[in-house]
């Protein structure tokens, strides 16, 4: 990647043949009527997402058999640029057939993953992300419609970039979905931030309730812990190599410290899995630890207890 | 396929007499000029012609200095720094007075600054798109002011803004002036004994010049110091081996430029008038700025419904080369900053397409773009979701 960038401007060079297709030729543009529903016994919705003045707008019509609440047909129509074109085509295509239920579960990494021509090379750039985002809203604004939830219940959602009209509840998910890192990412994948960029920190010409760096430091925060609670709960299928990174991380941020004001230290020398699903670490005492009578005692009981609570239940110490 | 190519401020052909030109100093006359011998020598005589031709070209004084730098993005960091150093760091004028539109190369250099303990200070535009003098004066505290930045020409719009005046008035009150000139040059005339101004930014390839070589032009006296150190090359302010071979071509390709001038506002305008009259033909359209403010070869038009950049990847289609700063459109997610600050509705804002012409465009090139654009602006209309015709 990094020559690509050096060369720069490979926007469209990195669509899909699919992307480029649909954009030249979407196969679901247009409108549907009040008749075409009667002709097919369906009822029809029509939903907007996006306004002009953010740069992409979308409308999606759907006729919903009432009795299945399947979706018999689906159009769009666009004003957005090529990526928003061909995410706008796709998305149509994967309502049809489906009930409203599963089509709200329809994400903008689907509209993607579907419009790739091959399955691991993304078939849009990441900054034409956000163009697949609003495929994902406008189902969400099509079901809420279908499904008669009160358009001003919608608007109780909570805003975090007025400019775009993105919720907090689309930047959580695109965070944890994507595993996004950085504001410029949100950016990049939602619009928030795009325009006034009040909503991405304090100090903007407006003040918001929310603002990007709060609510991705958050995200990022729940992700970690969640992430670290799996950790806690394989501890025992890990193999040799990953027990130790962690131990050993644990031990020299929490434990080396406490023994440390005391003048003393320790390592780790050997660690053994047992077949009864326990881990065995064996330690030496390094400083004044060495031949220090709590050593054997009130010190080793409580790296092991330390141990017990942080990482893993089945851990025993042994010193050597 | 017919290709067409109507991106011209962005960068232009190398016309075929500047490539005939420098071909010599790649593989005969290929010396160092700061040789003592004869490899290094027999090129001076060229470089004294390039010099020339763009003193000349400007207008320069012989006791001014006109540099070769390796762009005007480097010409334009040098000016701003050379103040930053010389002038804020070192006395109470800590401000540099600049307008919303400036390139990048001035704009975001200015923000570094402001980091730095600069003060920036965004002169606003008028209805027309342009900072006008009444502003400048009311903006203009000199005993705070360092340096005045204002670009000659907007390279999205084609707006002209009031150099002569601007640079003469600030000039008067013991300001110094900057102007990045890289999309006036070749376009209208450019003249630094008109307009007094103490620094003038230049890049060749806008100018059907090679790529990887620019100018700066700095008048005697002015506060200076050099961005690359390391060398004696251009009287020590500029280091770095001479680019011969594009120091040759940028002076003919300037002295060419300031030839065709009456060709660009005859026939090249002439086109651009067709082209943009086409547009305007069409329903929901516009033009930002008005025509008599423009350099005689820049369009920049709004199709009302139609997604920028989306009317770029049709026309690229058809081998059409146009442009667009909106948000959907390049790197950047922002929607285009001109028409933002010009007040242009901002649901326009991303309906915006530059096409910018060159001596090289032909009427037949004009008539296919026409045809063209006809076409795919009324595709994307019917694609469109918020376009219903003649909605006001």
């Amino acid at each position: 990647m990094a020559k690509n960038q050096l060369i720069g401007g490979a926007l469209w060079e990195n669509y899909s043949r699919k992307v480029a297709e649909r954009m030249d030729n979407p196969f679901y543009r247009g409108e549907l009527t009040e008749e075409d529903a009667k002709r097919m016994g369906g009822k029809l919705v029509i939903a907007d997402w996006g306004a002009e003045s953010c740069g992409d707008a979308v409308r999606l019509y759907w006729i919903v058999d009432p009795k299945t609440d399947t979706i018999l047909d689906a159009r769009f129509k666009s004003f957005g640029c090529g990526t928003a074109i061909a995410s706008s085509d796709m998305m149509a295509e994967l309502c049809i057939g489906k009930t409203v239920d599963e089509a709200v579960k329809i994400t903008n990494l689907d509209v993607e993953r579907a419009l790739r021509d091959a399955p691991d090379i993304p078939a849009v750039p990441s900054q034409k992300m956000h163009c697949s985002v609003m495929a994902y809203d406008v189902i969400k604004q099509a079901v809420a419609i279908y499904k008669g939830v009160d358009r001003e219940s919608l608007e109780e959602e909570e805003i975090v970039c007025e400019c775009a009209r993105v919720s907090l509840r689309t930047i959580r998910d695109v965070i944890r979905i994507n595993d996004l890192k950085t504001v410029e990412e949100i950016t990049q994948y939602t619009k928030a931030g795009a325009f006034c960029k009040s909503c991405i920190q304090p100090g903007g010409h407006e003040k918001r309730k929310y603002y990007l760096v709060d609510i991705l430091r958050e995200v990022r925060e729940e992700m970690v812990k969640e992430k670290t609670m799996t950790e806690e709960t394989k501890f025992s299928d890990m193999t040799i190599v990953q027990k130790h990174k962690i131990l050993e991380k644990i031990i020299d941020e929490e434990i080396r410290p406490m023994l440390a004001a005391d003048g003393g230290s320790l390592e780790i020398v050997d660690i053994q899995s047992t077949d009864n699903g326990k881990t065995l670490v064996y330690i030496r005492y390094l400083g004044a630890c060495n031949g220090c009578a709590s050593a054997m005692t009130g010190t080793l009981y409580a790296i092991q207890g330390y141990l017990n609570r942080k990482v893993d239940e089945n851990i025993v110490v042994y010193p050597i | 396929m017919q290709r067409v190519y109507l991106d011209n401020n962005a960068t232009t052909i190398v016309d075929p007499k500047v490539k005939e030109a420098m071909e010599v100093y790649f593989c005969q006359q290929y010396g160092n000029p700061n040789s003592l011998h004869e490899f290094g020598t027999e090129v001076h005589p060229a470089m004294r012609i390039a010099l020339d031709r763009l003193y000349a070209g400007i207008g320069a004084r012989d006791e001014d200095d006109v540099i070769v730098t390796s762009c005007a993005t480097e010409s334009n960091n040098t000016v701003l720094k050379a103040i930053y150093w010389e002038v804020i760091a070192k006395t109470q004028k800590k401000r540099i007075l600049t307008t919303p539109v400036e390139h990048p190369s001035v704009s975001q250099v200015c923000e570094f600054l402001q980091n730095q303990g600069a003060e920036i200070v965004e002169l606003p535009l008028n209805q027309d798109g342009i900072v006008d003098l009444e502003t400048l004066k009311a903006f203009l505290e000199p005993e705070k002011t360092a340096l005045v930045s204002i670009m000659w020409a907007n390279n999205e719009t084609g707006l002209i803004f009031p150099i002569k005046d601007m640079a003469t008035y600030t000039h008067s009150v013991g300001v110094l002036f900057h102007t990045d000139a890289v999309q006036a040059i070749g376009k209208i005339p450019v003249n630094v004994q008109e307009a007094p101004v103490d620094y003038l930014s230049f890049s060749a390839h806008k100018f059907h010049g090679p790529k990887g070589v620019g100018g700066l032009y700095i008048r005697k006296g002015a506060p200076f110091v050099p961005l690359l150190h390391g060398g004696e090359h251009m009287g020590g302010k500029r280091s770095g081996t001479i680019n011969v071979a594009g120091m040759v071509g940028m002076g003919l390709a300037m002295e060419l430029a300031n030839e065709a001038l009456p060709y660009e506002h005859t026939e090249v305008r002439r086109l651009r008038d067709k082209l943009e009259e086409a547009i305007l033909s069409l329903s929901d359209t516009m033009v930002i700025g008005k025509r008599e403010h423009r350099v005689p070869n820049t369009i920049l038009a709004s199709f009302r419904g139609v997604e920028g950049e989306a009317l770029i990847w049709d026309l690229n289609k058809y081998g059409i080369a146009a442009s667009t700063g909106s948000a959907c459109a390049s790197e950047s997610l922002e929607p285009n900053p001109v028409m933002v600050a010009i007040g242009v509705d901002r649901e326009l804002s991303h309906t915006a397409v530059r096409f910018s012409l060159s001596r090289f465009t032909t009427e037949k090139e004009i008539d296919y773009t026409i045809e063209v654009l006809t076409n795919s602006v009324k595709r994307l209309r019917e694609i469109s979701s918020t376009y219903t015709k003649k909605r006001r």
